[in-house]
């Protein structure tokens, strides 16, 4: 079953075409990558599907569970259970990591922002009167990102570039949580040019200069992303790329 | 009113209700002096005119008073001046806060003036917070002008806030000289609506050898309020360290400007500043949206952030 369907989808930004005619299907419940090398068009894509300033006026449609979303705000997108995190999530002075979390749900049980903490490796004692301010590291701030985004329990969440400024305790815990999501059932779509992180999905989709090159089981895009795909020089030039993987 | 009633009004709109022996409080309603209560170390000597009230407030050299001082000043009616000229002195090596809960509830002309001198003797301390509670429609004139002495090795913390309510027009002069070794933090947080005017001055003349001043400024606007900033650090002697901090959000048809000034007269002196005046920040904003949460409360959870 299909949870988002992007039609024909075609965004254009300061006279620059940022994506092409996209069209794709996003199996429920699944770990999903879209990968592809720097300005493939991959977080331009995450952040239309969330609806962010700046990445609304497209052509094609967005469906979430057979529904235009095309017309919704970022909140009501969020409502319906869609959510991003960011690849360099936003420092806020004075906000504590406990309302940070709890932010988003209506349940303000100081037990689920423990919970939330711990799966991301961090002690509740210490972190949750913290601040969500500059005095965090970058992976303790990637962290906290997402104990939020877990407490939301989403039904597709992206994740953009969700290894990138972080330590490797860190990513240690991020691909444990991308393991819980799935196990809950939360469909995933990684934003990444990083084969490590690559590897944690289960289908994927190769981008190019805002094409759609190819698409499959992750083993079979691996190895040409990372063999043929990330050292190419084409960059900006899909149509030179050849057409080495078949679609599945 | 009767004088009791008076008092019961003016603590309850504070938020102040019975409080302990060991807890020293003074309340002043226009130019009465409604009640004292003092602890070991701790003198108050008030005096009433016309429109005010002089008061002598004295800790004693070595006593660290272990509370925070309570102060309770304000105006019931609608109309009135309550002048307050205070003179503070905290002696040698003592130590103590106070804590200020300015109360208008039902203001529509009311001067609060105050002017007040502080000095803190060699090694003292003091933490002064000020609280400002007024009705939704401001009506009120506030002008706090304060000068500080720190000597040497003597701390001085002031935070002035007022979040709830409308600010009406406030003029904030606060200045410091600090002495070696001494240190001045002066915080104000201001959440302006309507036609607010705001006008904060705060200075730090940094004399002494590793002296430290910080001011920061942090505040809210919306509708038609409007709000100037002046924050200026002077550093003098060798090792002095200053920052200025200046935050605004705008929102609506409010105007903001901030003016930091920095100035380093040693070349082993540092000062730093930083200021930055827009819209609530749209990644945070965005992030907040994308958690589900509607704009209204995303943007009052970013205003109440950096207004804590």
């Amino acid at each position: 079953m299909n949870i988002l369907e992007i039609k024909d989808l075609e965004l254009n930004k300061d006279g620059r075409k940022l994506l092409n005619k996209i069209n794709i299907e996003i199996w429920a419940g699944y770990v999903h990558a879209i990968v592809g090398p720097n300005g493939a068009g991959k977080s331009t894509l995450a952040n239309t599907i969330m609806g962010l300033s700046g990445y609304r006026d497209f052509s094609g449609d967005i469906l979430f569970k057979g529904k235009s979303i095309k017309n919704l705000t970022i909140d009501e997108r969020a409502r319906l259970g869609i959510t991003l995190v960011f690849q360099e999530p936003a420092r806020f002075e004075g906000l504590s990591v406990d309302d940070f979390i709890l932010a988003g749900i209506k349940e303000k049980k100081s037990i689920l922002v423990d919970e939330a903490l711990r799966k991301v490796g961090l002690d509740p004692l210490k972190y949750r009167q913290r601040f969500v301010d500059k005095t965090l590291s970058g992976g303790e701030r990637k962290r906290i990102e997402l104990a939020s985004i877990y407490t939301m329990k989403p039904e597709l969440v992206f994740m953009d570039e969700p290894d990138s400024g972080v330590d490797i305790d860190s990513i240690k815990y991020i691909f444990e949580i991308i393991k819980d999501f799935k196990k809950h059932g939360t469909t995933v779509i990684l934003v990444t040019h990083s084969p490590d992180v690559l590897k944690q999905a289960e289908h994927a989709f190769l981008f190019c200069a805002g094409n759609l090159i190819c698409k499959g089981e992750v083993n079979k895009l691996f190895e040409y992303f990372t063999g043929r795909c990330a050292p190419c020089d084409h960059v900006g030039k899909p149509d030179k790329i050849e057409k080495g993987v078949k679609n599945g | 009113m009767d004088k009791d009633k008076i008092l019961s009004e003016l603590l309850n709109y504070s938020g102040l209700h019975k409080m302990a022996p060991d807890i020293a409080h003074i309340e002043i309603h226009g130019n009465q002096v409604l009640g004292t209560h003092l602890v070991e170390g701790l003198s108050v000597e008030s005096e009433s005119f016309e429109d005010g009230v002089n008061i002598k407030i004295r800790v004693k050299k070595g006593i660290e008073i272990k509370n925070p001082v309570r102060f309770c000043f304000g105006l019931i009616p609608e109309n009135g001046i309550q002048k307050l000229n205070i003179n503070t002195v905290i002696e040698e090596n003592a130590k103590a806060s106070f804590i200020a809960s300015c109360t208008f509830p039902n203001a529509k002309n009311i001067q609060h003036l105050m002017d007040s001198e502080i000095i803190l003797e060699k090694g003292s301390s003091l933490k002064y917070f000020e609280r400002h509670i007024h009705g939704e429609k401001g009506g009120v004139t506030i002008v706090p002008v304060t000068k500080v002495f720190i000597k040497e090795n003597a701390r001085y913390s002031t935070e002035f806030e007022l979040i709830k309510g409308a600010a009406g027009e406030i003029k904030i002069d606060y200045s410091a000289e600090v002495e070696k070794d001494g240190v001045v933090d002066m915080n104000t947080r201001i959440f302006g609506r309507l036609k607010d005017k705001i006008h904060i001055k705060e200075s730090a003349h940094l004399t002494g050898e590793n002296s430290t001043g910080v001011l920061t400024s942090h505040i809210a606007l919306k509708d038609e309020a409007d709000a100037i900033v002046e924050n200026e650090i002077i550093a003098d002697a060798p090792f002095a360290r200053g920052h200025v901090d200046c935050k605004e959000i705008v929102q609506g048809r409010a105007k903001a400007r901030a003016i930091p000034v920095v100035q380093v007269n040693n070349s082993k002196a540092h000062v730093t500043h930083e200021a930055a005046i827009g819209s609530v920040d749209s990644k945070q904003l965005e992030t907040l949206l994308s958690r589900g949460l509607a704009e209204d409360e995303a943007v009052e959870m970013i205003i109440n952030g950096l207004l804590k």
